[in-house]
């Protein structure tokens, strides 16, 4: 009993010197976050719950005073948009430019990243910059230009083609050409961002191995398979992952380049959501946004799973 | 040292490339100084024949570009300053403090990661309408103010510095606050140098929320502008078009240079990777 009395006040004395240390922390902690807690609730969290309610209801535009007095139409606006012609034309759309896109990107990304680390010496920055130069451009400043590049007679792509006797296509009015002019656009606008994060990945692959590999005579191409790549694996990913997410919500080149056409021909998921938005639709809009966010959830995921083992 | 010695097959690999990607923009800068005429030549030129000012004096003096740069300006150092506060405010919480809350916080900024832009979209217009926003530059910055990713890279690099440093700080008695705001942000440079590019490219280059919230000459930014010049009377006096795309890339590709080599550092040291 009194061994316990003695002994309570010499454990509780340090307690409370850490209780209130404790407590000064977790009072710091909250003013650091609470800035972004507010902003964060208001403009984002607030926003996404509200667009989830939406896409339950018969919101229109009609409705922006009153968001709350609208009817329940529980999943008829999921319904809607998976029974939509043009919708389904818009996935399918989505669906290739990220099948055919996002392969090319990494592919054009880790070329550039090797070559750039091991394969030259001088000139380095300059090819990181000028590879890097079209991932910080406006993508409308882009449009504009490259819309000049493509035009069917005049534009300087079909005139250098015209040089080795190729009658270059009307790319961007062709229903053929049209989805792919704008994945190589796409590719050719994002392959420095995989570059750049590669390049960081690289500096981790030990080169010791790759020297002794190199002396039991295996090949540039064994070694970059067997040592390289392994190593870039979570970089890999990351890389996938975040490009597939981008390419998966393709908006703006369509958008600027031809407004979906020719006759639906580069209409993407995410550039139709925007047109029933534009319609004052915005239950179906936001139940397609969401579809989309389940879309980008479970490739994620699959992406994941497949790339953990081995 | 063998593996390091350069391949000339690879520069002229590597040239062909860095040409393919630059010709737009080379071609960009060049058209901007051509007249009319010449730019409707066939074949088209590469060097112009007497090179001009006068798309940029007309992009100015007739359609108010000096505005659009001001408040693009404006809008993207507003977001950007606002994002390297407050994420890596709350990056440094979630890395080395206890807090209430501190779990929740971290679950809904991974949560909110991956949600598209236009799952948002809607509710954000809503709210800035019934707010009366609508066509006002704080409509243009409000929703981008913070965003997960900065937290995410912030607290990833703030995990990354020893915590011995926050219990040293302690002893030597500095506040909380202090300590935060003296020892470890000061040494965040890379990181705050990788956020700030990111986020102040984003800012300046978002065009689909300006698009839609500033209906008014007033509040137009430069990419919104030169949209509408790019649809509107003005869609064939290419020259101007040119010069104003130009308007729009070269101040970007000038900030980029000039902060590249903190980026660089910034990736390789902040775990995206």
């Amino acid at each position: 009993m009194s061994t316990a009395v003695a002994t309570q006040p010499a454990t509780r004395k340090p307690r409370s010197r850490s209780g209130k240390r404790n407590a000064a922390e977790a009072r710091a902690g909250l003013l650091l976050a609470l800035p972004f807690v507010v902003l964060f609730t208001v403009f984002t969290l607030w926003p996404v719950l509200q667009s989830m309610f939406m896409s339950f209801t018969d919101t229109r535009i009609t409705d922006i005073r009153t968001p709350f007095a609208v009817n329940f139409v529980g999943l008829d606006n999921y319904a809607k948009a998976l029974g939509d012609p043009v919708f389904r034309r818009a996935a399918l759309n989505t669906g290739i430019f990220v099948v055919i896109g996002v392969p090319l990107t990494i592919v054009a990304g880790l070329a550039a990243a090797v070559a750039l680390d091991k394969g030259i010496t001088k000139f380095r920055s300059v090819f990181r910059m000028g590879f890097y130069t079209p991932v910080i451009t406006s993508i409308v400043a882009v449009a504009v230009v490259w819309r000049f590049l493509l035009q069917p007679d005049s534009g300087l792509v079909n005139t250098v083609l015209g040089w080795v006797g190729i009658d270059g296509p009307n790319w961007l009015g062709d229903t053929r050409t049209s989805l792919l002019s704008l994945i190589i656009m796409a590719v050719w606008r994002n392959f420095g961002t995989g570059m750049i994060i590669f390049l960081a990945g690289l500096q981790a692959v030990p080169w010791q191995l790759h020297e002794a590999a190199a002396l039991d005579g295996a090949t540039s191409w064994q070694r970059f398979w067997h040592i390289t790549l392994p190593v870039l694996r979570p970089t890999m990913l990351f890389v996938m992952v975040t490009t597939t997410i981008g390419y998966l919500q393709f908006f703006e080149e369509p958008f600027v380049m031809t407004q979906g056409g020719p006759l639906n021909s580069t209409l993407s998921a995410s550039m139709y959501t925007y047109q029933q938005f534009g319609f004052g639709n915005y239950g179906v809009a936001g139940a397609m946004a969401y579809l989309t966010f389940l879309v980008i959830v479970i490739v994620t995921i699959v992406q994941f799973r497949l790339t953990r083992e081995k | 040292m063998e593996r390091s010695r350069s391949r000339w097959w690879l520069y002229i690999v590597l040239t062909i490339l860095f040409l393919l990607v630059i010709t737009p923009f080379l071609w960009m800068i060049l058209g901007s100084l051509k007249t009319q005429g010449e730019l409707l030549q066939v074949p088209p030129t590469w060097i112009p024949e007497n090179p001009t000012l006068d798309n940029f004096s007309r992009l100015f003096d007739r359609l108010s570009f000096g505005r659009y740069f001001f408040n693009s300006t404006v809008v993207a150092l507003v977001v950007t300053i606002s994002n390297l506060l407050f994420c890596s405010m709350l990056g440094y919480a979630l890395a080395h403090l206890n807090f209430p809350g501190k779990r929740i916080i971290f679950g809904a900024v991974l949560g909110t990661l991956m949600i598209p832009g236009l799952v948002t979209f809607i509710p954000q217009f809503v709210l800035v309408v019934n707010l009366g926003l609508a066509n006002t530059l704080p409509a243009l910055f409000l929703p981008f103010l913070v965003a997960p990713f900065g937290v995410f890279l912030m607290r990833q690099f703030f995990l990354g510095m020893p915590r011995d440093m926050l219990e040293a700080g302690r002893i030597d008695g500095a506040g909380e606050l202090g300590i935060f705001f003296r020892l470890f942000l000061p040494l965040a440079g890379p990181a705050l140098a990788t956020l700030g590019i990111l986020t102040f490219l984003a800012s300046w280059n978002n065009f689909l929320w300006p698009l839609v919230v500033a209906s008014t000459e007033r509040t137009y930014t430069l990419p919104v502008a030169l949209a509408l010049v790019s649809t509107g009377q003005n869609q064939t006096d290419y020259g101007l078009l040119l010069a104003g795309a130009s308007v729009v890339v070269l101040p970007i590709i000038l900030v980029f240079l000039f902060f590249q080599r903190y980026f660089i550092e910034g990736i390789a040291t902040t775990g995206i990777k």
